[in-house]
């Protein structure tokens, strides 16, 4: 077994400690960062999210895979920002002005990093304008706008409206989520996509960016 | 602690046993088997041969309630415990001996086949909440002469579980104990693992036939457990009055506690039974109805208050599909059966007044039995004091999905249902397929005969199994059994 392999297996066995070391292991021959990410720790996280797909397995299985997965992957971030490695996508990602919940926010976000998106997380309570700032410093290519409150869900339209005004549509897609939005909501707003769970985000985020 | 009903408290229990006694000891006992007059003669009853009565003593029922064994275990077809009736302990087994199935394609109520009954020991194979095989339908494709042996037969042939079954002649049972010995080896070793038990029926008001009686007799002879299936109906062959029928109910059962004691002291029993309301409007015996399942509960705290293990047909329903009304009655009485500790609970799949089976419904009934069996497992303090520590987790880690005392306690704390039960959110019920309960049930059944795995037994003892039954159709005036696809 390669350590690439290793790596990947340990990764979806959730053994943190144990992909730590065997990223570090992998440096130290000289594998290629960009490798041990493809081939090891976004190889091990792609299993996790099709079996996740399929209902093989289940958030926590994700999460600790995840765990395990930024254990690897602090190690690589010198590394890869050093060779400038391209990622699937850069995502900016939040809870809505005056929404407080950010746990499904929160496992969207892991998913995407599992699956190989930059996430630039901007927590909770965020304001429109906060998130068209964020994706224009960043440069990222998808907004992703979580809410669980009705009453907060009209912010979701101001930031598709200021996307629009600043002219950023085409390039800057919103993405928008959470217990009482659904699909119509998404049309009605004008939003890009709707996800009605975490891996159905990533895949929806993934057909956003191609 | 474990969740508990009670119905009835320790006086009025004393009472209906009291008035019981009395009735089988004065009113006596009618019985059409001489033989068995002829044992109870000898064992100090009063018995009047040409009225086919026998007049029990408190000595007699005292010593059979001495004798029958307060619990008893039931072996698979391996030799492995599956069951143990004792205490609070609660065991499901599909509801037994329908005449009909509800076809999951057609949605049409038909008479079963031999493929049908095949098909439906493979599902129970498969579901984790159904302990033991009841023979559940009669297969109409064989002559009703062998159907209870065939049952039987196709039951041990394909599942491992043990089975809970009854004879329908006298003749049957020595089939079926030879069936049941071709799998265990020797009487000894029957004796010594039960494999399965028989349903005997009283007739009310209690009365005993020449063949429900001497298949009591007959499975005391080789220790085959017996649960009597004591049926009074209230307002019409029982008093209207719930404690009227209990009392009856009693009455019946301690008079087959009797005979088994006396045929052989120590053979295990069930203190069972299937007691009804009558509808007056529709003429029917609702097991649905919620009287009929308060006697249930009540009589099976009759049978723990005399020390015996219970048994009841509840947590089934008169519904003729498998829609709400079968959920409720389903749910309802399978939640009561396991709050009062019923220890054999006779009831899933079934429909239409135990008439009809539902392959679709004892998937959905298995999803039932799991979250009752839950409900009695109760709440108990696990890692959970002092409290500071996992709240301080969850302030630091914002959730707890993945904490160790998660990790710990998430599979004993939480029981996750299989795919028939929806539990998806709204848009991804819709991309499933917004699939009813129907739909996934077929599915489920579809799955569990795929995902089926054959018995272990050797070929040695399913070529017993076959001769003795090929030996049996014979018999009968047929030549061949039916065809069997795998």
């Amino acid at each position: 077994m390669t350590v690439l392999t290793e790596i990947a297996e340990s990764l979806q066995r959730g053994e943190d400690d144990r992909v730590g070391h065997l990223v570090r292991d992998a440096i130290e021959q000289q594998v290629p960062a960009l490798d041990i990410l493809n081939n090891a720790l976004l190889a091990g996280m792609s299993v996790i999210g099709e079996q996740f797909r399929l209902r093989e397995i289940f958030l926590p299985d994700v999460l600790l895979a995840a765990r395990a997965m930024y254990a690897g992957l602090d190690l690589l971030k010198p590394l890869l920002a050093r060779d400038g490695v391209p990622r699937a996508g850069r995502v900016v990602l939040g809870s809505v002005q005056g929404d407080l919940h950010d746990i499904g926010k929160n496992l969207v976000g892991i998913m995407l990093e599992g699956a190989g998106f930059e996430v630039i997380d901007l927590g909770s309570d965020v304001p429109a304008k906060r998130f068209v700032d964020a994706a224009e410093a960043h440069g990222a290519s998808v907004i992703g706008v979580s809410a669980l409150l009705t009453t907060t869900m009209p912010v979701m339209k101001a930031v598709v409206e200021l996307v629009r005004a600043r002219g950023l549509n085409g390039r800057l897609s919103v993405i928008v989520g959470g217990a009482p939005v659904s699909d119509a909501w998404a049309r009605e707003i004008g939003a890009d996509g709707y996800g009605y769970d975490a891996a159905n985000a990533v895949e929806r985020v993934r057909a956003l960016v191609k | 602690m474990r969740p508990t009903l009670r119905l009835l408290d320790d006086g009025l229990i004393d009472r209906i046993v009291s008035e019981a006694r009395d009735i089988v000891c004065t009113l006596g006992v009618e019985i059409h088997n001489p033989g068995l007059l002829d044992m109870l003669d000898a064992h100090g009853a009063r018995v009047d041969k040409a009225a086919a009565r026998a007049f029990l003593n408190e000595s007699i029922v005292d010593r059979a309630i001495a004798s029958a064994p307060a619990g008893f275990k039931l072996y698979d077809v391996h030799g492995r415990q599956t069951h143990h009736f004792s205490g609070d302990q609660v065991h499901f087994t599909p509801g037994s001996a329908a005449i009909n199935i509800l076809d999951g394609e057609t949605g049409a109520i038909r008479k079963p086949t031999t493929a049908d009954y095949i098909r439906y020991v493979k599902v129970v194979s498969g579901l984790p909440h159904i302990a033991s095989q009841s023979t559940a339908f009669i297969p109409a494709d064989v002559p009703s002469r062998i159907s209870d042996s065939y049952r039987l037969y196709l039951s041990l042939l394909y599942g491992e579980k043990p089975v809970v079954t009854g004879a329908f002649t006298i003749e049957a049972f020595e089939v079926m104990k030879d069936l049941q010995l071709a799998v265990r080896g020797s009487e000894q070793a029957l004796a010594e693992k039960p494999l399965a038990i028989f349903s005997c029926c009283p007739t009310a008001p209690i009365k005993w036939s020449d063949v429900t009686s001497q298949n009591v007799i007959d499975c005391a002879r080789y220790s085959v457990p017996v649960e009597f299936v004591s049926m009074p109906l209230s307002g019409f062959m029982s008093p209207v009055t719930l404690v009227g029928s209990l009392v009856q109910h009693t009455a019946e059962t301690l008079s087959g506690v009797v005979i088994s004691q006396i045929a052989r002291p120590g053979t295990p029993v069930l203190w069972g039974g299937s007691p009804a309301i009558f509808d007056i409007r529709y003429e029917t015996t609702p097991m649905g109805a919620i009287e009929t399942m308060m006697m249930d509960c009540a009589y099976s705290e009759i049978g723990h208050f005399l020390g015996l293990p219970t048994q009841a047909y509840i947590s089934l329903s008169d519904a003729k599909q498998l829609d709400a009304q079968a959920g409720l009655e389903t749910g309802m009485g399978a939640t009561l059966a396991a709050l009062s500790g019923i220890n054999s609970v006779s009831g899933p799949g079934m429909l239409d007044f135990e008439s009809c089976q539902s392959l679709e419904k004892l998937v959905v009934d298995n999803e039932i039995c799991g979250m009752t069996k839950r409900l009695v497992r109760g709440i108990e303090p696990r890692d959970d004091f002092p409290a500071r520590p996992i709240f301080e987790e969850l302030l630091r880690e914002k959730h707890l999905l993945i904490a160790k005392h998660t990790r710990r306690h998430l599979r004993e704390e939480i029981g996750f249902p299989g795919p028939v039960i929806d539990r998806a959110n709204h848009a991804r019920w819709l991309e499933e397929g917004a699939l009813t309960l129907g739909a996934r049930a077929r599915h489920e059944v579809a799955r569990l005969v795929a995902a089926y795995q054959p018995s272990g037994l050797s070929a040695d003892v399913t070529g017993e199994l076959t001769r003795i039954m090929q030996a049996e159709a014979r018999r009968h005036g047929m030549d061949a059994l039916p065809e069997r696809a795998t």
